[in-house]
């Protein structure tokens, strides 16, 4: 590649002083900005005296609890201070009433194994020792001293504290072992009863047999046919909550909607008497904007809460926030759209000598009604997304249920059964009103080339 | 002017008919779909009405006695309410403990507690925007069509960008809450997140707008492609990347606030405890404050708008 000479750069450098010879303010610009920022988040550490937090949180938490978006647990429990050694289930766990899983196996001798991934992953015990399988290793414990005794070398997985010994097995479970009880946690991957809970009679049965009692069984629960059994149980399985979670869910949905339509109800004829270039009087375009400008600025947030007090929390808050969010959102870039149109078609149909009224209507909506739809559409997908959150201070919808289910840290396979559905409403919601635009600027692009080429 | 007159023909009257037809059929469609979207507002109506804690109609005559307990019994009390300074009315509860919040910073010289809320609730925006900022310049100019290193790559940063705008915050906020505990800084990394799709999304829709002379002649040249972004790309699209970035701030200043009542800190939570006790002092000066604050910012942004981009800031949706 050629090189420049010095003498031929020269030149160049003259022709052009304003890139090489720029003033010295704007070539230190880009630094003291850089520099700038720098401090800012030197500041803002120290604000949110950011290393103390990061000490002090557990990070070791997060792949535990997205583990448990998408797979769940089981724990029994075996008492070994008892005269005979029987697995005992939490209340409410997901085997149901009478568990007897194949994964717990009674051997011949009075021993248990526990399968906790296949003969690989297991432990079988009875009052005096338990023998630990992981890892291709077998690990005795002694159990009968006064605490529980791993004879022979101790592996990484495994841990010994005061009175318990510890395995863990990595995502299929883990062992806890002390002389008077063997608590096992089996791991499953997969949400357990999604469709029906424990209570339901249909609990427990492979689809296809679920599938023929619905079209030709006998009656379960007299008076009731199966279909709406099955329908009723799933609606109100009690850990899944699906009936709630819909209907929260559909909450959202209509207070974005309802939210978004009524503020633009509102806005539409407010925007006329706004935008500069239509409005009769001056004064009222300014007040009128200063009032879009004020009910923007008065937050969602602090009107959802206003609103909660005044009708009691649910979808009537909600809607009712962003209405009035929307009415000044919406009446700004409505008078912002009327401010940006083309006079001529005004003009035109003002020398016929039509009255105001059928000025707007025909000289002025054709050209704005494609953008003022378009610009709704976008809001009421962004409000789709803004009801979420605003539902979890209490104005009704999904995101208090949301929240609910998050504060426990227990209920995340909950959660995110609802982040799914919200995410599928988001999706369909963004396509719909994507695709509505897509026409809508078509039309807009039509009618700008049509006026280009009439000139 | 002279207009010469024909009768019409039988073409004509054939062309007015079906002119005529389709006005007509576009006139049913558009009644049809304003009667169905008025259908479904009012169907909207009667459910979100049903599944309220209040109804509409009961609660409507008290509007105003809810409203009545925001008038304070001194005016004044809004203004100590702001400032921190001792009220006559203070009998130790938590209606008119003004000066307990106060926040020292050296000596007798201290800022007011609503004050220090807010400058946390800003700073969780600016923080927040920030990491948006910096990590969606790279993926834009990733997921743009025409500046793309790999267009497989270019999906897969498309496709994360959307997860990450799509995701409700506050499941992320409630997430990290639970792993460096509630407070500001779980509400930045969701705030963070959800800004790096949605920043990333405006900023790669206008590098695939780009004026393409520019790369082509740096590719000429023989750069590469960090540095045809840097010299083709960055100079054209920096004014823009950097209205939509206020934008960013403005929108993230009040999800702040919402993030903040639902346990996040700042001024939202405050404003949510005010509200939930009835302290009309209090209420007052929180709102008067975020208010005042947020329409601060939202002129000063669109001020700061204008200078970069002219009126093309002001043009959204279409």
């Amino acid at each position: 590649m050629a090189t420049m000479t010095a003498e031929q750069m020269l030149p160049i450098e003259e022709r052009y002083p304003q890139i090489f010879r720029r003033p010295l303010y704007k070539r230190f610009t880009p630094l003291l900005l850089f520099a700038g920022i720098l401090l800012y988040l030197i500041y803002v550490l120290w604000f949110f005296s950011l290393p103390q937090v990061l000490r002090d949180s557990h990070w070791e938490r997060l792949p535990l609890f997205l583990t448990q978006w998408i797979s769940y647990d089981l724990q029994p429990e075996f008492r070994l201070d008892q005269p005979e050694i029987t697995p005992k289930y939490p209340r409410f766990s997901a085997l149901g009433e009478n568990p007897d899983p194949d994964w717990v196996i009674k051997n011949a001798n009075g021993t248990y194994t526990i399968l906790i991934d296949g003969p690989a992953k297991s432990v079988t015990f009875d009052k005096t020792q338990a023998t630990i399988v992981a890892n291709g290793q077998t690990i005795p414990v002694a159990l009968t001293g006064g605490k529980p005794v791993v004879s022979g070398s101790v592996p990484d997985w495994v841990t010994v504290h005061d009175d318990e010994i510890v395995a863990k097995m990595g995502f299929v479970g883990e062992v806890r072992v002390t002389v008077d009880r063997v608590k096992v946690r089996k791991r499953f991957l997969g949400w357990a009863n999604f469709v029906f809970d424990t209570r339901s009679p249909f609990f427990g049965k492979p689809a296809s047999e679920v599938i023929s009692l619905i079209i030709s069984g006998p009656e379960l629960k007299p008076g009731t046919s199966n279909l709406a059994l099955a329908g009723d149980n799933i609606w109100n399985n009690a850990q899944w909550q699906h009936g709630d979670v819909w209907t929260k869910l559909l909450q959202t949905i209509v207070m974005a909607f309802l939210g978004t339509l009524l503020g633009g109800i509102v806005a539409f004829p407010l925007a006329f008497f706004a935008a500069r270039n239509i409005t009769p009087s001056g004064v009222l375009s300014q007040v009128l904007k200063r009032f879009f400008d004020f009910m923007r600025s008065v937050d969602m947030l602090i009107w959802a809460l206003f609103f909660t007090r005044a009708f009691g929390p649910g979808p009537l808050a909600g809607s009712a926030a962003i209405f009035f969010t929307e009415i000044g959102t919406l009446g700004k870039v409505y008078s912002e759209g009327l401010e940006n149109i083309d006079d001529k078609p005004r003009e035109g149909i003002t020398s016929t000598g039509a009255n105001g009224l059928l000025v707007q209507r025909y000289g002025v909506m054709p050209e704005v009604i494609p953008v003022f739809i378009s610009q709704t559409l976008y809001q009421w997908e962004s409000n789709t997304r803004g009801a979420t959150i605003i539902g979890a201070v209490g104005a009704g919808g999904i995101g208090l249920k949301l929240w609910e289910a998050m504060r426990t840290n227990s209920n995340w396979a909950n959660v995110f059964y609802m982040v799914l559905l919200i995410l599928l409403v988001v999706f369909i919601f963004d396509n719909i009103s994507n695709f509505l635009r897509r026409r809508l600027s078509r039309t807009i692009h039509d009618y700008n080339r049509i006026q280009a080429e009439r000139g | 002017m002279t207009l010469s007159v024909t009768a019409p023909s039988g073409a004509t009257h054939q062309m007015a008919d079906a002119w005529r037809r389709q006005t007509s059929l576009r006139r049913f469609y558009t009644v049809l779909g304003v009667g169905l979207l008025l259908a479904a507002m009012f169907a909207s109506m009667w459910f979100a009405d049903e599944a309220n804690a209040g109804h509409f109609f009961d609660r409507l005559p008290h509007i105003l006695d809810f409203l009545s307990w925001l008038i304070p019994k001194d005016w004044n009390d809004v203004w100590r309410a702001l400032f921190d300074m001792a009220s006559p009315h203070d009998t130790g509860t938590q209606e008119f403990n003004f000066p307990l919040g106060r926040v020292y910073v050296w000596g007798g010289f201290y800022i007011p507690e609503y004050f220090e809320l807010m400058i946390t609730t800003v700073n969780m925006a600016l923080v927040s925007t920030f990491i948006g900022f910096i990590f969606a310049v790279p993926f834009s100019f990733i997921a743009a069509r025409n500046l793309t290193p790999h267009p497989a790559l270019r999906q897969i940063v498309k496709r994360f960008m959307e997860l990450l705008r799509a995701f409700p915050e506050i499941v992320i906020a409630g997430l990290f809450a639970a792993i460096v505990s509630t407070g500001p800084i779980a509400a930045i990394i969701a705030i963070g997140l959800h800004s790096i799709g949605a920043l990333g999304k405006l900023f790669y829709e206008i590098n695939e707008n780009i004026d393409m002379r520019a790369e082509e002649g740096l590719r000429a040249v023989g750069a590469n492609w960090f540095e045809r972004v840097r010299f083709a790309g960055l100079p054209q699209v920096l004014p823009n990347f950097m209205s939509y970035t206020l934008l960013r701030v403005e929108i993230n200043v009040r999800v702040s606030t919402i993030i903040g009542a639902v346990g996040g800190g700042g001024i939202g939570e405050e404003l949510k405890l005010s509200i939930s006790r009835g302290f009309g002092a209090k209420t007052l000066a929180l709102v008067l404050l975020l208010f005042t604050t947020i329409f601060i910012i939202d002129q000063f942004s669109a001020w700061l708008r204008r200078k970069l981009v002219g009126e093309q800031a002001f043009m959204m949706g279409a």
